[in-house]
C-alpha cells in the first residue's frame, strides 16, 4: 500500500515535471511569435517604442502594406512561392513512389536504403556551399528558380519519402489486393483504392514541402543573386532596414508555416508513430 | 463452377518453406476448407490459388487450363479477406459494384447483381452508408455480397470470420453454408478453428509446416485421423492418447497394466509393422467411465469435473497420462475418486510412436 502511494506520487511529480517543460517550450517559442504579430500590426510609433507594449494598442495594416510595397518584395514573394510549388511537385513525383515501395515490399537493404534517405540531411548545405555553386555554375542554373527548386527538392525528399511511406502502410495492402482480385491490375488498384485514401495524407506532405521550402534561407540565399526567394531577401535587407520593416518581414514570412503547419500536424505525428485522434 | 488442380506447388519466403510441394484435386462445386494452426502454409497456399503469391514450382490448374502464370486480375477467382477488405472511400453499393463496373457491365445488370446479393446477405438497407458506419458483422457482411456479386468460378475465403464476436461467427458460420451450397461455387476456405472446419466443409485439408497430412470428409478426418498431429488438432477436447504396448501375437494391447482387446484388422496391421510400443488414439466420448471395476477397464483418478449441461467433462489421470472423457450428468463424481475407464474398442486408432501416422 505504502510503496503504491509513494509511486503513484512520483508520477504525479513526473507529469508536472513534463507539463512545466512543454509549457516552458511552448513559451519559448511562442512569446516571440506573439511579439512579432503585434508590433508587425502595430503603427510604426508604436514600435519603436520602448518598452515596446505587450498587448495591441491600436491594430493596423499600415506597417504590413508599407512592407508589402516595398522595391522588390512583391517579385521576391512570386519568386518564392513558385519555387515552392516545383519542389512540392518534384518532390511528391520523385517521393511518393518511392515511400511506396517502403511501405508495400520487401527487398534487399530496404534497411539501408532507408537509412541512407535519412543520411543525406547530415550534411549541412553550409559544406555543401561551395561545390554547390560552381556546379550550379556550370550546369547554368544558378540565380535560377527551378535552381533553387531542385535544391529544395533535395532537401526536402527525405522527409516526403519517409512521412508517404507511413500515409502508405496505414492503407492496408489488402485492399489494393482486394481491388486486384476484382479485376484490377497493380496500377489501377493503386490509382482507385491506395491513392485516394492516401490523397489527404499526399496533401499534408505537399504542404509541408511547401513550408520546408518557403522557409529556406541558405540555399536560397546563396544560389541566387537577383532572383532571390523572400527569406533570401530579407537575410540581405532585415539588417539595414526600420525596426517596423523587419517585424513585418518576419510576420509575413511566418504565416503561412503556422496556418499550414496546424493543419496537417497530424500526419507529421504520424512518421513519429504518434496518433492524435 | 472450376475445378482446381494442384501439382508440387512449392513457395518459399527465403529460407522458409510454407508451402511444400503440396498437391490436391478439388471437384467442381466443392467446398473445402484448408485447416492448420498459424503458421502452416494454408493462406500461403490460397494466396498462391489467388495468384496473390507466385509460385516457386508446381502449376496450378483451373478446369485443367494452367493458370500458373495468369497476373490475379485474368483468373476466375474472388477473395474475402481476413481483414474484410471493404474500400472505406466507398459506399456499399459501390464496394460491391466494384468488380462488376471493372467488368464494365451495363448500368442496370450492376443495379441488379448489387441488389441480389446483398439481398441474400441481408444488407439491402445498407447500400447508401459507408463502411465507417457499419459495425463489424455488417462489413464482413459486405465483404462476402462483394465477392459473390463478381461471380466467380471460385471462391476464396481467408479466415472470413475469425474477426467476429462468438455468437455472430455461428450465425454467420450457418448462413455461409446455406449460401454457398447454393450457389454451387468451388470454394477454397481457411480457418484454424477445426469446428468451422468440420462445420463448413465438403472436404477438409489439414495442413502442417506446409503439407498435407490429411484431405477427407469432416467425419473421417474426425473419426479417422491420419496422423496424431490430426487427431489432436480437430476436436473438442482433443483426441487422448496413451501408450499402447503391443502383446506377443498382436491380438491385444497393454495399456496402464490393464490389456484390451483389439480389433483383427488393426492386429493383422499390427502384425505387418514391427512396432512394440504405440499411440492408442481415442475420443472422450468413446470412453466410458464407470464407478465399479469390470473386465477390459482402466482405473484413473478424477482431476476436474466440468458440467457442460449436456454432459460433464472431466479430466481424469491415467497412470501418467491426462485424458479427457464424456461422463452423463447423471454420474457423481467427487475430485480424486477412484473411477474405471471402459474404452470403446471400435473407435480405437492406432499411430506410430515415431511418425505419428495411423496404423490400419
Amino acid at each position: 500500500m505504502q510503496s503504491r502511494r509513494v509511486l503513484s506520487i512520483s508520477r504525479v511529480l513526473n507529469r508536472l515535471m513534463l507539463y512545466l517543460a512543454a509549457i516552458f517550450i511552448a513559451l519559448y517559442i511562442l512569446i516571440p511569435i506573439y511579439l512579432i504579430a503585434v508590433l508587425a500590426l502595430s503603427p510604426r510609433e508604436v514600435i519603436s517604442q520602448y518598452p515596446k507594449p505587450f498587448i495591441p494598442q491600436d491594430l493596423t495594416l499600415d506597417t504590413m502594406r508599407f512592407f508589402l510595397n516595398s522595391y522588390g518584395i512583391l517579385d521576391s514573394v512570386k519568386n518564392s512561392i513558385l519555387v515552392a510549388m516545383i519542389t512540392l511537385l518534384i518532390a511528391l513525383i520523385i517521393g511518393a513512389p518511392a515511400g511506396y515501395a517502403l511501405a508495400r515490399y520487401i527487398f534487399p537493404a530496404k534497411d539501408t536504403y532507408r537509412l541512407m534517405v535519412l543520411t543525406t540531411r547530415a550534411f549541412p548545405v553550409v559544406i555543401l556551399s561551395i561545390p554547390l555553386i560552381t556546379t550550379y555554375i556550370r550546369w547554368g542554373i544558378d540565380d535560377t528558380v527551378s535552381g533553387v527548386a531542385f535544391m529544395h527538392t533535395a532537401m526536402a525528399l527525405p522527409t516526403t519519402i519517409l512521412v508517404t511511406s507511413s500515409i502508405f502502410i496505414a492503407v492496408s495492402k489488402d485492399l489494393e489486393e482486394a481491388a486486384m482480385t476484382m479485376g484490377c491490375s497493380r496500377f489501377e488498384a493503386f490509382r482507385r483504392v491506395a491513392l485516394p485514401l492516401a490523397l489527404p495524407g499526399l496533401a499534408a506532405s505537399a504542404i509541408f514541402t511547401f513550408v520546408l521550402s518557403w522557409n529556406e534561407v541558405f540555399a536560397a540565399a546563396i544560389l541566387t543573386v537577383r532572383n532571390q526567394t523572400l527569406p533570401a531577401r530579407l537575410i540581405v535587407q532585415l539588417n539595414q532596414s526600420p525596426l517596423h520593416f523587419r517585424f513585418a518581414g518576419g510576420f509575413f514570412i511566418l504565416i503561412p508555416a503556422i496556418i499550414f503547419m496546424f493543419f496537417v500536424r497530424r500526419y507529421l505525428f504520424s512518421l513519429w508513430g504518434i496518433k492524435l485522434k | 463452377m472450376a475445378e482446381i488442380r494442384i501439382e508440387n506447388v512449392r513457395k518459399e519466403f527465403g529460407k522458409v518453406i510454407a508451402v511444400k510441394d503440396v498437391n490436391l484435386e478439388i471437384p467442381d462445386g466443392e467446398y473445402i476448407v484448408l485447416l492448420g494452426p498459424s503458421g502452416c502454409g494454408k493462406t500461403t497456399l490460397l494466396r498462391c490459388i489467388a495468384g496473390l503469391e507466385q509460385v516457386d514450382a508446381g502449376r496450378v490448374f483451373f478446369d485443367g487450363k494452367d493458370i500458373t502464370d495468369l497476373p490475379v486480375r485474368r483468373r476466375p477467382i474472388s477473395m474475402v479477406f481476413q481483414s474484410y477488405a471493404v474500400f472505406p472511400h466507398m459506399k456499399v453499393f459501390d464496394n460491391i459494384a466494384f468488380g462488376l463496373r471493372m467488368q464494365r457491365k451495363p448500368s442496370d445488370e450492376v443495379k441488379k447483381r448489387v441488389q441480389s446479393s446483398s439481398e441474400m446477405l441481408h444488407i439491402e438497407d445498407l447500400l447508401d452508408r459507408y463502411p465507417a458506419q457499419l459495425s463489424g458483422g455488417q462489413r464482413q457482411r459486405v465483404a462476402v455480397a462483394r465477392a459473390i456479386a463478381y461471380d466467380a468460378e471460385v471462391l476464396l475465403m481467408d479466415e472470413p470470420l475469425s474477426n467476429l464476436d462468438a455468437l455472430l461467427r455461428l450465425e454467420m458460420r450457418a448462413e455461409l453454408k446455406r449460401l454457398l451450397n447454393n450457389l454451387g461455387t468451388t470454394v477454397v476456405y481457411v480457418t484454424h478453428d477445426q469446428v468451422e472446419a468440420l462445420s463448413l466443409g465438403n472436404r477438409i485439408a489439414v495442413m502442417r509446416q506446409g503439407e498435407f497430412l490429411q484431405v477427407d470428409t469432416p467425419i473421417r478426418v474426425y473419426d479417422f485421423p491420419a496422423a496424431h498431429f490430426v487427431g489432436s488438432f480437430i476436436g473438442n477436447p482433443p483426441m487422448n492418447f496413451l501408450a499402447a504396448q503391443v502383446v506377443e501375437n498382436a491380438t491385444a494391447l497393454l495399456v496402464e497394466g490393464a490389456t484390451l482387446p483389439i480389433k483383427p484388422d488393426l492386429s493383422a496391421a499390427l502384425k505387418q509393422g514391427e512396432q512394440k510400443v504405440v499411440w492408442l488414439g481415442i475420443r472422450s466420448e468413446n470412453i466410458e467411465p464407470q464407478s465399479f471395476a469390470s473386465n477390459d477397464v482402466l482405473p484413473a483418478r478424477v482431476i476436474v469435473v466440468e458440467p457442460l449441461g449436456s454432459h460433464n467433462l472431466i479430466t481424469v489421470r491415467l497412470g501418467e497420462t491426462v485424458v479427457k472423457v464424456n461422463a452423463h450428468p447423471d454420474l457423481e463424481l467427487q475430485m480424486e475418486q477412484e473411477i474405471w475407464l471402459k474404452l470403446n474398442i471400435s473407435k480405437v486408432r492406432l499411430m506410430d510412436k515415431e511418425s505419428g501416422n495411423a496404423i490400419g
